[in-house]
């Protein structure tokens, strides 16, 4: 499998690390904070599904960049969109800190 | 030249083989001959050889069946010591002069094998035979009896056991078109392609390119098949933009198309090539990929259709034109289609006697049959013979049953032709479906991804003219335009299928020969629930040997769709997996073998720790460090290693530390991000000054610790532990850039960049001072935890550190690595008048257990900072990674394994035995906390121990351990108790008391002076 990292070009997969869903959202920085749903939800749950969705995968042996791809791990195996965690996924959905 | 030699079955003229090289070959030690250009399989034909194996189960003796990488008895051991290679298809193996081959499963010899028994008894070892032996009670005498024998009886041949000389490569390949198969279909669409200007890769598992024109003896342009394959193979080799991969199985599709290929670059040769790997392995990636895999001719399922000289039309076919062998003189052909016919007719033209076509049609298609003795509507019921064919009983078929005996035939071979399999494996490994195709009565490729195609026999075209037609019209659709070319081919047959599933009342026709399951078999899974295709496949086996029932599957399918009832379609197929077909172990390692498994870093003093210091290395992450600095004299690894903490205790120790992480952050939110990541502060940290701060994943577990420090404003200088070095820098890079990017902050490791140094004990201030010149080294002022850039060496900026691993008064210097071992030697003879003495990883770890420090022997993922004692580091006023996580009750609970320190009852003092051990008592790391009383049991278990040493400050062992609510029991007592060592009868028990893990100098006294 190649991913078209956004800053290397396509490379082989065994360069990347993967990291599972990218579909997470960190609760904010909060001192205050308890342990709730939506920690539990970032640190435990993920969505492992049969389609197109999106995951981290890390350019560990490349740019070292974390990068959000979106894939079809049903049929196609197409990659649909390779962009940079730090900016917006193609639907405008963060996957960074909920600041909410 | 023409060489003759001894090869009865050989004919006189014709062939591509090389008669003027001949080979000696053996096969059980029998001394043969054959031509280069051979198979083994197809030399073995040629000195009349066609028993070469016994089957897996029942041990029947088994020929040679076909002529390709299908093949699923032919399979034989070559070569020796530690290129032995067992399970070799002679069909696929190229003759090399002095090849040796064994076969395999039979003893004491392949024409009488004692477990050939195992055929006459076959009743009771029926489908499933092995599943339901395998799942019963295993504690039986019954079963430690039979579990071996059944074990050696069922088999394959053995692996070697000595290291594999040769080595094994790993290539990327990248191209427009991927071709796979260079037959007809492929030649064409690569020429075509190429031509266009696409960079083409085209791989062939053969070592010649042109697939059935080889041997099919078709035409074009008036001239035989094989000639335009030539011609176009060495156009196509003469093409920059063409990489010709012969000798290449490609074994494997995925994503983004990628594709998995071993090329075979010298196993057809004696030994490797000087410099050439014996295999390797190819990622090659496509834009677009044109499936021309061809498809491959299946049995007809009939008793005794495994006997020796039973083979397939197209195989004996391919051995007349390709290899110039005939399979028998006098033959017959049992077929339900009419390619056997062209077979058929270039048999009887090289003089062998073709006793009759049996044809299960009511007539034929081609006109090649009014040469023959044909008797349509009937078919072979039976064959007959031992270790070599000798005769086939015929039948008239009545509708559904049998019909008269009509004949029996007295032959040395039977060709048979049950209709032919496409070769869709590659088309199904991402999880597309072939689907059934009525009139080629076989599973073609379904709907195929975006810039994938099948072309050519995969899909039916069968003839030379039909898959060059097919391979030019994917090219043009590649292209984008129509193409046309001038060549004409011209075919005697084309295949004209009529389905015919198996003999009608066969009870032991084969229908999967490698792992013997029978038409029988299937009736019998489908009798006792096993109805679903992949029940039945297990139940059974069939499909499930190495050849993965290339042969066998659509027999089997069409026969369990028989028994359900039910159609082709509705049974479905089995998962195609790769490989294809297998390949050496060796070719997926590649060069990642022994020393080369991960790369290994050496340090800046590595040489000189190994070569002039005697130091004993070892691995640290992918570190070499040295582990204790052996003298002359020294008993034991603890007495070397007693000297070293002494050593620096008492004077001045000098250790390599730059195997530690190191990672430069710089930007205003620096401090921000520091405080995120460490339990403990860092935003406020003065310029000029280390913290020691520990890091927690987010579910509340220690990740790492070290210390950081802040070199200005902007800039900080992490360090990590060696092991750790990778995950921390990736976990950094994880909530920075999908986190929080709007920090403004920039990291990168600077681990290999910096070499770096702890100079330890009373007298390290006096050896850095005649090494440094421009910085005041007075407590005052370079207290504890100070940090300044300084110049050594005369010139070179260091970084000085004051901060202490092993307790004592001690620095850490860094340096520019180029200059690490100058500065080394420079530390060394500053240090010679205060008696420096490098110390190894043992020493540093004898000197932190005896201060109570963690390392990841402590920090082991499970841990939580309050189980370290640690918990006051994390921070009440600031929100980071794992607090919330830690605020989970299960983490305050009663009953939570703490640390704390261990030590023998009654702290007994001793020294050590002459032979250097610890001449008291032994605690051991690993070993189980146990309640003083009580049994040995689960309930009883309190905790675990992760680091001992012997001490030499205390004169005896000490330990860490996590133990139940330790840090609320100390002065208790406890039993240590390694169940490994009592089984091994060494010392395995003691009584121990928990203490504090501040073993020595406990109120800091000696770092502070």
């Amino acid at each position: 499998m190649l991913i078209n990292c956004p800053y290397c070009g396509p490379r082989p997969d065994s360069e990347f690390k993967i990291k599972g869903s990218a579909d997470i959202s960190r609760p904010a920085l909060n001192p205050e904070a308890t342990f709730d749903n939506a920690m539990l939800e970032y640190i435990y749950m993920r969505n492992n599904p049969r389609g197109r969705h999106y995951e981290f995968w890390h350019h560990e042996a490349g740019c070292r960049r974390w990068l959000v791809v979106e894939r079809d791990t049903e049929k196609s195996h197409e990659i649909y969109s390779v962009r940079d965690a730090s900016v917006a996924r193609p639907d405008g959905q963060f996957a960074g800190e909920n600041t909410a | 030249m023409t060489v003759n030699i001894d090869n009865p079955f050989r004919t006189v003229k014709g062939g591509l083989i090389d008669r003027e090289n001949p080979f000696d070959f053996g096969f059980d030690g029998v001394l043969m001959q054959g031509y280069r250009g051979d198979t083994l399989a197809s030399a073995l034909l040629a000195n009349g050889i066609h028993l070469t194996a016994r089957s897996f189960k029942y041990h029947r003796p088994r020929g040679i069946m076909t002529a390709g990488s299908e093949e699923p008895n032919a399979l034989v051991t070559i070569r020796s010591g530690g290129r032995r290679e067992p399970n070799t298809r002679a069909t696929m193996q190229e003759l090399y002069d002095g090849l040796e081959a064994v076969s395999q499963n039979r003893w004491p010899s392949l024409g009488f094998d004692v477990l050939g028994i195992n055929d006459w008894v076959s009743r009771f070892l029926p489908a499933g035979f092995y599943y339901k032996t395998f799942m019963g009670p295993h504690k039986s005498w019954w079963y430690n009896l039979y579990e071996p024998f059944i074990r050696r009886a069922a088999g394959l041949g053995k692996a070697g056991y000595q290291r594999d000389p040769d080595h094994y490569g790993k290539m990327h390949g990248h191209c427009d078109v991927l071709v796979v198969g260079a037959g007809p279909t492929g030649l064409t669409a690569a020429r075509a392609l190429a031509e266009a200007g696409k960079k083409v890769i085209l791989a062939d598992e053969n070592p010649q390119l042109g697939g059935q024109c080889l041997w099919n003896g078709d035409q074009v342009d008036d001239q035989p098949a094989s000639e335009w394959a030539a011609r176009v193979t060495a156009a196509l080799k003469a093409m920059p933009n063409v990489r010709v991969l012969s000798r290449t199985t490609v074994f494997g599709a995925y994503d983004s198309l990628t594709f998995g290929a071993v090329e075979r670059v010298c196993d057809h040769m004696a030994e490797p090539v000087e410099n050439l790997p014996q295999q390797r392995f190819w990622f090659i990636t496509a834009q677009s990929v044109v499936y021309a895999t061809g498809a491959i001719e299946r049995p007809l399922v009939m008793d005794g259709n495994d006997r020796p000289g039973v083979m397939m039309a197209a195989a004996a076919h391919k051995y007349l034109n390709q290899f110039a062998v005939v399979p028998g003189k006098r033959v017959a052909i049992a077929t339900n289609n009419d390619s056997a016919y062209a077979a058929a007719a270039d048999l009887a033209a090289n003089s062998v006697d073709v006793a009759a076509v049996i044809d299960v049609r009511k007539a034929a298609g081609t006109e090649l049959a009014s040469q023959f003795d044909t008797k349509f509507g009937a078919c072979v019921h039976e064959v007959r013979g031992g270790t070599k064919i000798k005769s086939a009983a015929i039948a008239s078929l009545s509708g559904d049953a049998l019909g008269n005996t009509l004949e029996t035939l007295a032959i040395d071979a039977l060709l048979m032709s049950g209709g032919w399999t496409p070769n869709v494996h590659l088309m199904c490994h991402k999880g597309g479906k072939p689907v059934w195709n009525e009139a080629l009565a076989a599973m073609v490729p379904g709907e195929l991804p975006a810039n994938e195609y099948a072309a050519g026999s995969v899909t039916g075209a069968g003839t030379t003219a039909t898959c060059i037609d097919q391979g030019l019209d994917i090219a043009g659709k590649i292209l984008g335009e129509s193409l046309s070319i001038s060549e004409r081919a011209y075919s005697r047959v084309e295949w004209n299928v009529e389905a015919f599933w198996k003999t009608p009342g066969s009870k032991r026709g084969f229908v999967e020969f490698q792992n013997d399951a029978t038409a029988k078999d299937i009736d019998l899974a489908v009798q006792e629930g096993y109805k679903s295709v992949e029940h039945m496949k297990r139940y059974t086996t069939l499909g499930m040997a190495t050849d993965q029932g290339k042969m066998a599957n659509i027999n089997g399918l069409a026969l369990l769709s028989k028994a359900r009832q039910q159609a082709i379609p509705e049974v479905g197929t089995t998962t195609y997996r790769p490989p294809f077909t297998p390949f050496g172990i060796g070719a997926v390692a590649g060069h990642r073998i022994g020393k080369r498994f991960v790369p290994t870093r050496y340090t800046s003093t590595h040489r000189w720790a190994e070569n002039k210091a005697g130091a004993v290395m070892t691995d640290a992450g992918l570190w070499k460090r040295a582990q204790w600095f052996h003298q002359e004299g020294d008993k034991s690894w603890i007495e070397s290693c007693n000297r070293e903490v002494l050593n620096t205790r008492n004077k001045v120790g000098l250790n390599d530390v730059s195997t530690l992480g190191k990672i430069d952050i710089q930007g205003p939110d620096a401090g921000e991000f520091l405080n995120r990541l460490y339990t403990n502060g860092f935003a406020k940290l003065p310029v000029g000054k280390a913290r020691y701060g520990m890091m927690l994943r987010e579910d509340g577990s220690v990740m790492d610790d070290g210390t950081t420090s802040r070199l200005s404003e902007n800039h900080y200088y992490m360090t990590t532990t060696t092991a750790a070095a990778g995950a921390v820098i990736s976990h950094m890079e994880y909530y920075h850039q999908a986190i929080w990017p709007s920090l403004k902050v920039q990291f990168t490791s600077v681990t290999d960049q910096w070499s770096a140094f702890a100079v330890a004990g009373p007298r390290s201030r006096d050896v850095l001072r005649k090494v440094i010149e421009d910085l005041d080294l007075s407590h005052e002022a370079f207290p504890f935890m100070a940090v300044a850039d300084c110049t050594v060496l005369g010139g070179k900026t260091a970084r000085l550190f004051r901060i202490s691993f092993s307790g004592e008064l001690a620095y850490e210097i860094a340096v520019d690595a180029r200059y690490g071992q100058q500065l080394w030697d420079a530390l060394m003879a500053a240090g010679e008048e205060f008696g420096i003495a490098p110390y190894g990883l043992e020493a540093l770890n004898v000197m932190r257990i005896e201060k109570g420090h963690v390392t990841h022997a402590e920090l082991d993922g499970r841990v939580s900072i309050a189980d370290t004692g640690l918990g006051k580091m994390a921070s009440t006023k600031k929100d980071f990674i794992g607090r919330v996580a830690t605020t989970r009750p299960a983490y305050g609970e009663k009953g939570r394994e703490q640390l704390v320190g261990l030590r023998p009852v009654g702290a007994p003092t001793y020294g050590l035995t002459s032979e250097g051990q610890p001449d008291g008592p032994i605690m051991r790391a690993g070993t189980i906390v146990y309640g003083k009383d009580g049994a040995l049991d689960w309930q009883n278990m309190q905790g675990w121990v992760s680091s001992v040493c012997y001490s030499p400050m205390l004169q005896g062992m000490i330990g860490l351990a996590f133990v139940a609510d330790g840090h609320s029991r100390l002065g208790e007592t406890v039993r240590l108790h390694s169940h490994l060592h009592e089984q091994r009868g060494e010392s395995h028990a003691v009584e121990v008391e928990l203490v504090s893990g501040h073993f020595f100098d406990p109120e800091n006294e000696r770092l502070l002076q």
